[in-house]
């Protein structure tokens, strides 16, 4: 497949490979941000490939593991309504909240949707006029420009039967709750590449020299990321803290400026809780109060659930790298995909459920 | 920041859902939520020696030579007609197949019909004429029907649910739990089509394809590949849950490891495309007219001949071998050379966020 193919030669990676062999002089531990990387990475089986020395830890970056767990009440709550229809990112459906998931809701009677883009939603909204139409507008920076054109494009067209269900988070701010953490152990990142599509990679310099540390700019596919861990290893060696753009044929520094801006017209920074995690200040976005017509908190009078989840699973754990997956005890026992303890197991990008898919036999023994 | 960071310990999840109440779409999909319903409501219930092997049809010992296969398929598709075939050819194919995956030569079939008021009769005349061309070119006869019609939103269109009847050929024993050490695993072409082809028809994508279903009568290239070996000991569709999906079934069933090479197996680029863009692995996703052969490798060359020179058999090639440990487990070797585990589908195959 052109521009994927390539990406994946074998011979190249082996290359690039033999490259970090020749320079990893030190042990270094290594934080792939995304979860779209930690997919890829244990898909393709990269982290066997590697030298020793070099640890890959799983990052906080799947943005279905993260939506809080009150969140996804308020979701469950709202998609039991009858003059609902509620739409989603296919993953979403499986996350469970306090009792129940998005699947137990359809199966119930909900009118629960999968789409594909955000735009759908609103193009149901057109077609449904007697229903209200929500969508659960979750995500990174990457998904941030499509959610914000849904609202923007329902404005334009004037419906009043259209809102989103906003729980969107930011890389730059976990990166520094996962480096103040006095647990750290992560020595450079690879910066997930997508996000940086969108808002570029002038956020990243100062974070690099507060904490001292490489940051690498990295794509997905097999050859992108042992190139993003190869500048990395090089930085290390150097002992170089700064960023460095390794996915150049789709980032530049300053990124896509129509998104930002339509980013910056919709939404604001704003306090948000990561499952897993807890509160990280000014790391999430939310909706601007000129558009609260638009706000399904506001619009179904959810804003007053909340919701404490129990302890039984090490997600946050793995969410801030300080564990593996397959170092949980109920790892592929009381946890699987089908019946998941943790949003980690949930979601495909989710560390757990790639380990699962994606796992060694030595890991799942 | 570092004080706004609650203590990891208190790092939580929430409880699980087994979905153990209600009937979730993920039951349906073929994976372990479907087996686990299998075996929890339906084997403890009918519990028998046939049932139990667990194959896609079962075996009834009439005498001391007569072996029938006896199998069941209903079926659910939407849209009802789709590039490369329809909700009837599926129907008849599905049967014919079943039982030739167990080494029978399909004879008969029976078909029952649930129709949504409101079906223009148009459309039932061209799934019934549909099913007759399938039936034709695999052999069978439709010997048997029953029609029954339910209120308007009650059903989506028409459902068809048909059984197949064939009779086993002697000398032959395959069954899912036959697969051995060193056993070779062949399979007959490119995966994913059908699966992708269906969700292409239904428009929701915003893209399209030339992409046809796969759906065929495989008795036929089935019996080329028993002519060349009687020996054969698996053969399998990989139809709902993929090609994975599939193979772990074996290999549970035969209590033995398989190992695959990711760049044996066949992915045309447009379902390649397809899963891509929606995250979907192609090994997952549905074939309706593909089977995997699983023979001891000194007759795995004959049977790959037999099956590259018989229809819908071209494409054939050899992707894996049956190993002993780990038991119970699908190993994949990737194009780099690493290995991973190919697990069972869980639920519902979703498409990823990003």
């Amino acid at each position: 497949m052109k521009y994927v193919s390539e990406y994946r030669d074998a011979a190249l990676v082996k290359n690039v490979i033999e490259e970090i062999r020749r320079t990893v002089t030190h042990p270094w531990t290594l934080m792939e941000i995304c979860g779209g990387q930690t997919h890829s990475i244990v898909r393709h089986g990269i982290d066997q490939l590697l030298p020793p020395e070099i640890e890959l830890v799983h990052g906080p970056g799947c943005p279905v593991c993260v939506t809080p767990l009150e969140l996804i009440d308020k979701a469950l709550s709202i998609a039991s309504r009858p003059d609902v229809i509620f739409c989603s990112y296919g993953d979403m459906l499986r996350v469970p909240g306090s009792s129940r998931d998005l699947f137990s809701v359809k199966a119930q009677g909900g009118d629960v949707r999968v789409v594909y883009s955000p735009l759908d939603a609103v193009t149901l909204a057109q077609k449904n006029p007697d229903k209200q139409v929500v969508f659960f507008a979750i995500g990174f920076e990457t998904t941030a420009p499509p959610n914000v054109m849904s609202v923007l494009q329902a404005r334009r067209l004037g419906l009043k039967n259209f809102s989103i269900l906003v729980s969107h988070v930011r890389v730059p701010p976990a990166i520094d709750a996962i480096l103040s953490s006095p647990q750290n152990r992560v020595q450079g990142f690879l910066l997930a590449g997508h996000v940086n599509a969108v808002m570029g990679y002038w956020e990243y310099p100062s974070l690099a020299e507060k904490f001292k540390l490489p940051m690498v700019v990295t794509g997905f596919e097999p050859l992108d990321l042992v190139q993003g861990i190869l500048q990395t290893v090089q930085l290390l060696e150097a002992n170089q803290a700064r960023v460095a753009n390794a996915y150049q044929r789709a980032v530049t520094f300053e990124g896509l400026k129509p998104a930002q801006e339509a980013i910056n017209t919709v939404f604001m920074e704003c306090d948000r809780k990561w499952r897993g995690i807890g509160m990280i200040p000014m790391s999430g976005w939310g909706l601007r109060p000129e558009f609260d017509e638009f706000n399904a908190e506001k619009r179904f009078a959810v804003e007053a659930i909340h919701a404490e989840e129990s302890p039984l699973c090490i997600a946050g754990q793995i969410l801030q790298g300080l564990k593996k997956p397959h170092h949980c005890p109920a790892f592929g026992k009381q946890c699987t995909p089908e019946s998941p303890l943790g949003a980690t197991m949930v979601s495909s990008e989710g560390a757990c459920a790639a380990y699962y898919r994606y796992g060694r036999a030595e890991e799942l023994a | 920041m570092t004080n706004d960071i609650p203590n990891i310990e208190g790092a939580v999840c929430a409880p699980p859902l087994a979905h153990e109440e209600r009937i979730v779409m993920g039951h349906g999909a073929g994976g372990r939520m479907s087996h686990q319903l299998i075996r929890k409501v339906f084997m403890s219930a009918f519990q028998n020696s046939a049932l139990n092997a667990g194959d896609d049809a079962a075996l009834i010992q009439l005498d001391a030579r007569q072996r029938l296969s006896v199998s069941v398929d209903a079926h659910v598709v939407e849209p009802l007609f789709f590039p490369g075939g329809d909700i009837g050819k599926l129907a008849v194919c599905g049967s014919v197949n079943d039982a030739a995956m167990l080494g029978a030569t399909p004879l008969y079939l029976t078909a029952g019909f649930i129709l949504e008021e409101g079906l223009p009769i148009e459309t039932l005349r061209r799934v019934v004429e549909s099913m007759r061309a399938a039936a034709d070119e695999a052999g069978v006869q439709i010997i048997a029907g029953d029609t029954k019609v339910v209120q308007k939103g009650k059903a989506d269109g028409l459902y068809i649910t048909t059984t197949g009847v064939g009779v086993v050929r002697e000398g032959v024993n395959i069954s899912g739990a036959n697969a051995k050490v060193g056993d070779a695993v062949i399979l007959s072409g490119a995966i994913g089509d059908h699966g992708i082809a269906v969700l292409g028809a239904r428009g929701e994508l915003g893209f399209q394809s030339s992409l046809q279903s796969d759906v065929a009568p495989l008795n036929r290239l089935i019996a080329a590949a028993l002519d060349a070996s009687p020996n054969i000991h698996v053969l399998r569709d990989p139809t709902r849950g993929g090609l994975a999906t599939t193979l772990n079934e074996i290999a549970a069933q035969s209590n033995v490891g398989v190992v695959l090479h990711e760049s044996a197996i066949p992915v045309r680029a447009e379902v390649n495309a397809a899963c891509e863009m929606l995250g979907f692995d192609a090994l997952y996703v549905a074939n309706e007219g593909k089977v995997v052969v699983i023979v001891p490798q000194e007759d795995a060359e004959k049977v790959l001949a037999a099956m590259k020179s018989a229809k819908y058999g071209e494409d054939s090639v050899i992707i894996g071998e049956v190993v002993a440990e780990p038991k119970a487990r699908v190993l994949l070797k990737t194009v780099l050379g690493s290995t991973r585990v190919a697990d069972m589908l869980a639920g519902e195959m979703l498409p990823r966020i990003c």
